[in-house]
């Protein structure tokens, strides 16, 4: 990708940055910080890698996306509405009764959500089974699945993990939001993940570490995985910052589940470009 | 005078009492997984280190390349058969009924019944009867914790020929699928002309005085208590509530208008299970006596499997008591 496509999705991302802050703001809950940490993975993957139809989300050449962090929903609904799965005005609907866009992502009634979720670590085996079955029909589609750093506490993912090595799923690819911090503090002190991608590589899988805010690594990284030839499922792990864009939530746990009030809502709309 | 009046629509074993075939209802799973597997190429199964003790082994033999082995993950089986069925996959999955709906009951909340997903799932090795492995194998609350899901369908088959009746009729139906099979050999009471589906209870013994409501293997156990009680003059009617839901209504109102007392028998905790299904739809609809036999809120025990059924008062002596207990009762409302 040239640099005026990677300059795009730069701007991409700093919208759904921007839509993040006006819906959780305008919702007054939801989850800024992993949903802004996400920003740029979500970017790439909707507006570089994932092949879909907006217009028709249940067509059978479409790669699939799971979100097993499904929390930071604000991201992937923003990210659906500038691709034109539904539009934009409904983004400040966002956990309000009678919503399509629900506090965790619901398929029945959202088109384009693949599966629902919400109880955490459990993307990751849905993935697992979608890619598996993608196989068994000798069919090309691609799976992609974006689990938090700190939703890897849960064991089911590392079932998971040693499931799709042993199936060969080169067609599945993790991303791993590792942006270090969960609601009870950083993941090293709540639960050590490191060594991380060793551990990734001892389950069998290819790992790529990247910066997850460098869009063109970021690009890189969904290139490779995409050309692989290998037979190993691929995992990156992307080192972002917890609430990337609004300095007053960078960095801080606190930020996980909080939305930000009418005026914090307009600094931080003024530090992602948006004046008012 | 001292027949049982057998409902001759059901077309049940004509050895009832005398030599009746004994089978494990889980061959009826593997029976139909097998049908289920020739008919359609999107059925897929799926085992958890249990594979020949669920006889999905059977399918596993036949259809290699549409089964996988996940190893012992419940959880992440589960997970693997949402997936599965998201690309048009009639994923079955299967194990001790413990693992499958206790392990991974928020993966069958949140991955499966959230979604509304075509999912089906084995309960085997269900209820005390599963004998020396002893409590933590006997799945005595797999269908108080399943069918409290939303679009969750509990079935719980009373042999191995209804089993894969029932087993085929969930691959053959949309969405999620709880199917109850056990470990032991129990009297193959229903044959393959017995009428099933899914949804709809089935009166196998016509009777006024009181209705038995029985599933899985406590149905024999029904139909030898109405047999004895018909030879002390006690008139009772059998009902098959092979679906604990979505529950057949209609039967159970009528059952109960009719006969004015009911007894429910399961092999299940008492709270949360059949009988509880029943006075949910009973208390609303037509309030008559109710006496509830099944395992009361303890653990099982190590055991052979019919010193457990007796301990745990899971007979038709018990079920005999429990009529006459209810008789008492609804002639004391009089």
């Amino acid at each position: 990708m040239d640099s005026a496509g990677i300059l795009k999705l730069q701007h991409i991302a700093q919208e759904l940055r921007r839509d993040i802050v006006r819906m959780i703001g305008a919702a007054g809950s939801g989850h800024p910080g992993g949903s802004l940490s996400a920003a740029d993975l979500v970017s790439a993957l909707y507006f570089h890698a994932l092949v879909f139809d907006p217009k028709n989300p249940d067509w059978s050449g479409r790669d699939y996306f799971f979100l097993s962090k499904g929390h930071v929903c604000p991201v992937q609904y923003a990210a659906m509405a500038r691709a034109g799965f539904f539009p934009r005005e409904e983004l400040l609907t966002l956990r309000r009764m009678g919503s399509r866009l629900q506090g965790h992502p619901d398929m029945r009634k959202l088109p384009g959500i693949e599966v629902s979720a919400g109880s955490l670590g459990q993307g990751l085996s849905v993935s697992v089974g979608v890619a598996a079955g993608l196989r068994m029909d000798g069919l090309p589609n691609k799976v992609y699945c974006l689990l938090g750093d700190g939703e890897l506490d849960e064991g089911q993912v590392w079932e998971a993990a040693m499931s799709a090595a042993h199936y060969n799923l080169s067609n599945l690819c993790a991303l791993v939001d590792r942006n270090g911090l969960q609601i009870d503090g950083p993941t090293g002190e709540v639960m050590e993940l490191e060594p991380l991608a060793d551990k990734w590589r001892a389950f069998g899988w290819r790992v790529i570490e990247l910066d997850g805010h460098d869009l063109g690594q970021i690009v890189n990284a969904l290139d490779e995985f995409k050309s692989f030839s290998g037979n190993q499922p691929t995992v990156l792990i992307a080192r972002t910052v917890k609430g990337k864009g609004v300095s007053f939530m960078e960095n801080k746990a606190d930020w996980h589940g909080k939305a930000p009030g009418a005026e914090e809502v307009r600094r931080a709309l003024a530090e992602l470009g948006c004046p008012s | 005078m001292n027949e049982l009046r057998l409902n001759p629509a059901m077309k049940l074993s004509e050895k009832l009492f005398s030599g009746i075939e004994m089978l494990p209802s889980r061959d009826g799973y593997g029976h139909g997984l097998v049908a289920l597997g020739e008919r359609n190429p999107n059925v897929v199964v799926l085992g958890a280190d249990l594979t020949a003790s669920v006889r999905a082994d059977w399918f596993a033999k036949r259809f290699p390349g549409r089964f996988l082995e996940v190893g012992i993950a419940e959880q992440n089986m589960v997970g693997i058969a949402a997936g599965l069925s998201l690309v048009g996959k009639i994923p079955f999955v299967a194990t001790y009924g413990v693992f499958s709906t206790g392990r991974a009951w928020d993966q069958l909340r949140v991955s499966v019944c959230y979604p509304s997903l075509n999912v089906k799932v084995a309960s085997a090795h269900g209820g005390i009867s599963v004998g020396a492995d002893g409590a933590t194998h006997q799945a005595l609350e797999d269908l108080a914790v399943t069918r409290t899901l939303p679009n969750m369908n509990v079935v719980v088959p009373a042999d191995a020929v209804e089993g894969k009746k029932a087993t085929v009729s969930a691959g053959e139906m949309a969405g999620p699928f709880v199917l109850r099979f056990g470990r032991e050999k129990v009297p193959v009471v229903t044959t393959e002309e017995t009428p099933f589906r899914v949804g709809r209870a089935e009166t196998f013994c016509f009777g006024d005085e009181v209705s038995i409501v029985a599933c899985g293997a406590m149905v024999y156990e029904a139909l030898v208590a109405a047999r004895q009680l018909r030879a002390e003059g006690i008139d009772s009617r059998v009902i098959n509530l092979h679906t604990i839901k979505p529950i057949d209504e209609k039967t159970l109102v009528s059952a109960a208008r009719e006969t004015g007392a009911v007894v429910c028998a399961e092999e299940h905790q008492i709270m949360g299970g059949m009988g509880s299904a029943v006075c949910e739809v009973l208390a609303r609809h037509c309030p008559v006596p109710v006496e509830l036999v099944g395992v009361l809120d303890r653990f099982g025990e190590s055991g052979e499997p019919n010193e457990l059924m007796e301990k745990f008062g899971l007979t038709s002596r018990e079920i005999v008591n429990a009529v006459k207990k209810v008789l008492v009762r609804k002639g004391g409302q009089k």
